[in-house]
């Protein structure tokens, strides 16, 4: 009897032990792929972390002598033209998309929940007035407001970082207000009001934490978004000034001139883009596949 | 129909008016500081002028409201987008000139796009779960990661290494040689329909699978018909439906993923008209370009809508 209890009562510690390794545990289970996606962003988001210890040289440090190497074991991705390792180069970038892709996502998120939120809840005329101006917002070509954006503010990390977030909070707002505003009908917010909880109380204890899953996943495909975006800026010149290595920008400008002779000039940076995008692309889907059946085939 | 078409024109105008104020706040957010930045950066066309005449050009020099409804009046009542800083030509001859290149590589744009996808989307519903239809999903995940501006490099690289080819980058209109013209665009026009093709054969790969279970289709099956018959006949127009409409909402990827080809591939589009107003900060051509873009966009979405009562006759404007 008392060992049946005792199993049982283990049984629940292991199971409500630790909820994020639990979480862990299905994602490796129900999507492989989603899992393996996932272990790329982390170790992305390592490069980007330790990048100062992983690259082997500085981003700026020249070689003369060593000029348009093809890759070989010194320089697995080659040299530039004035001697520059690539590797290096993309670790760094890395660290820049890292920054960039998590603040601006950052930004964009806490801009969408606020105004999804409060558009949302509160409904009625301002609802209505706030999705026009989204309306009109989502018309804009997403690269055509940075390009005018950074023609004003100039180019500059913090400011592509506040541009982007607030160009994607505002366009993502419109996937919380419809997650708020199916909350927002259930009996334990009626419950909420009718004991004359306050509107901030309500949506800070009763509204928000139930549409974290929305935010979570909105989150993590937003730092894909953002980073791509980043890199198409660069790409034309108006992201963060060089000598800073942005993937986009290592694909653009001087290095454009030397592809010619250096082929692989034009590939390294390009696949770290797309292998990062890809692998955040599909984590978010897999997140979102675990955390909200709901969304299910929505971006 | 036609008072669908009225309130749908109604709906339009606060979407319009949010579209302009953008425009209007977010080139002028800070106008003192515009005004800074031009004469310190030495601009040709701002140091011509000094500070004051540079103030009355951009009207800078009445309270902000003023200067919008000025510059909204002119732009409605003659179409006067104002006049370019650098060459002190009328934007809107500028715009008019540059709209039909851009129009024409998005539509060619689409054109591949949906050739690409549409094909392979249904292939890949009518043998779900087969080799090629993992092939072809996997293929479009990644074309949503490969950034087109990377593709378009490459190709402007490696052709060249190891061809001796490179894309043509002497532009010629389409009136003067069409065949010049249409070579020079061809591709740019496929690597963007590349990546728009991935959305859209997922959703048709979605929308094929869902028809196929109805069952108009199987009596279709049972009245005997072919395979071809049921699936381009009965299936596919059915599926089609909400495919156009994210070819509306694929408007602004479009536009943008124009932008980056015109300027790979040396297209004197609107997106090189920016790229330039933005590279010379003349700040009239750039307001223009962006509010046509906008427009542009709000006007092929209600198209989008629009449309759906000639391939759907289930749907009653209502």
């Amino acid at each position: 009897m008392a060992s049946i209890a005792e199993t049982s009562q283990a049984a629940t510690r292991r199971r409500s032990r630790n909820p994020v390794l639990h979480f862990v545990g299905r994602l490796f289970r129900e999507k492989p792929l989603g899992a393996v996606c996932a272990v790329i962003f982390v170790l992305f988001l390592l490069c980007g972390i330790f990048a100062d210890l992983i690259a082997p040289y500085g981003y700026n440090q020249i070689a003369p002598l060593k000029r348009l190497r093809p890759p070989s074991l010194d320089f697995p991705f080659g040299t530039d033209n004035l001697g520059r390792d690539m590797l290096s180069r993309c670790i760094y970038g890395a660290q820049l998309s890292v920054i960039i892709g998590f603040c601006a996502a950052g930004i964009a998120t806490v801009i969408s929940i606020v105004l999804g939120i409060v558009s949302g809840y509160l409904g009625g005329k301002f609802d209505l007035v706030v999705q026009r101006f989204v309306d009109a917002w989502m018309s804009f070509p997403d690269l055509i407001i940075l390009i005018v954006v950074v023609s004003v503010v100039g180019p500059g990390m913090i400011q592509i970082i506040c541009t982007l977030g607030l160009l994607l909070g505002i366009a993502g707002s419109r996937i919380i207000r419809g997650a708020v505003v199916s909350v927002r009908e259930n009996m334990y917010v009626h419950a909420a009001q009718s004991t004359g909880a306050s509107t901030f109380r309500v949506l800070w204890r009763h509204i928000l934490p139930n549409v974290m899953a929305p935010v979570i996943v909105l989150f993590t495909t937003r730092v894909g978004t953002v980073i791509l975006a980043e890199s198409g800026l660069s790409f034309l010149g108006l992201g963060v000034p060089p000598p800073a290595p942005t993937w986009g920008g290592l694909l653009s400008g001087s290095g454009r001139t030397y592809m010619l002779q250096g082929p692989w000039l034009a590939l390294a940076p390009g696949l770290c883009l797309t292998v990062v995008v890809y692998a955040t692309n599909m984590f978010g889907d897999a997140l979102r596949d675990l955390l909200d059946p709901r969304m299910r085939g929505s971006r | 129909m036609q008072a669908y078409i009225i309130r749908r024109l109604l709906a339009l105008i606060p979407t319009l008016f949010f579209a302009s104020v953008i425009v209007f706040v977010t080139v002028r957010m800070i106008p003192g500081d515009v005004i800074d930045l031009m004469l310190s950066q030495n601009d040709i066309a701002a140091a011509k002028m000094g500070r004051e005449q540079l103030e009355k050009a951009l009207g800078f020099d009445t309270p902000m409201w003023i200067q919008y409804g000025k510059w909204v009046g002119n732009i409605l009542l003659h179409g006067d987008f104002g006049r370019s800083l650098w060459q002190n030509t009328p934007v809107g001859e500028q715009l008019m000139a540059r709209l039909p290149i851009t129009f024409e590589l998005g539509l060619m744009a689409l054109f591949f796009g949906l050739l690409i996808a549409i094909p392979i989307g249904v292939y890949s519903a009518v043998r779900q779960d087969s080799g090629g239809d993992y092939v072809a999903r996997s293929f479009s995940i990644l074309m949503l990661a490969v950034p087109s501006f990377w593709i378009g490099t490459m190709v402007m690289v490696f052709p060249s290494i190891w061809w001796g080819w490179s894309p043509p980058m002497q532009f010629v209109s389409f009136t003067a040689d069409p065949l010049g013209n249409l070579s020079q665009m061809i591709t740019p026009a496929i690597i963007l329909g590349f990546s728009l093709s991935a959305l859209t054969m997922r959703l048709t790969r979605t929308m094929m699978l869902e028809v196929l279970r109805q069952d108009f289709i199987r009596t279709a099956w049972a009245k005997g018909l072919g395979e071809n018959l049921v699936v381009m006949r009965h299936a596919l127009r059915n599926a089609l439906i909400p495919v156009v409409t994210l070819i509306g909402l694929q408007a602004p990827l479009l536009i943008g993923g124009a932008v980056i080809m015109e300027q790979i591939f040396v297209i004197p589009g609107m997106g090189l008209l920016l790229l330039d107003a933005v590279s010379q900060r003349d700040y009239p051509i750039i307001t223009g370009v962006f509010l046509i873009v906008g427009v542009a966009v709000m006007v092929i979405n209600l198209l989008v809508d629009l449309s759906y009562g000639l391939l759907d006759p289930k749907v009653r404007y209502r």
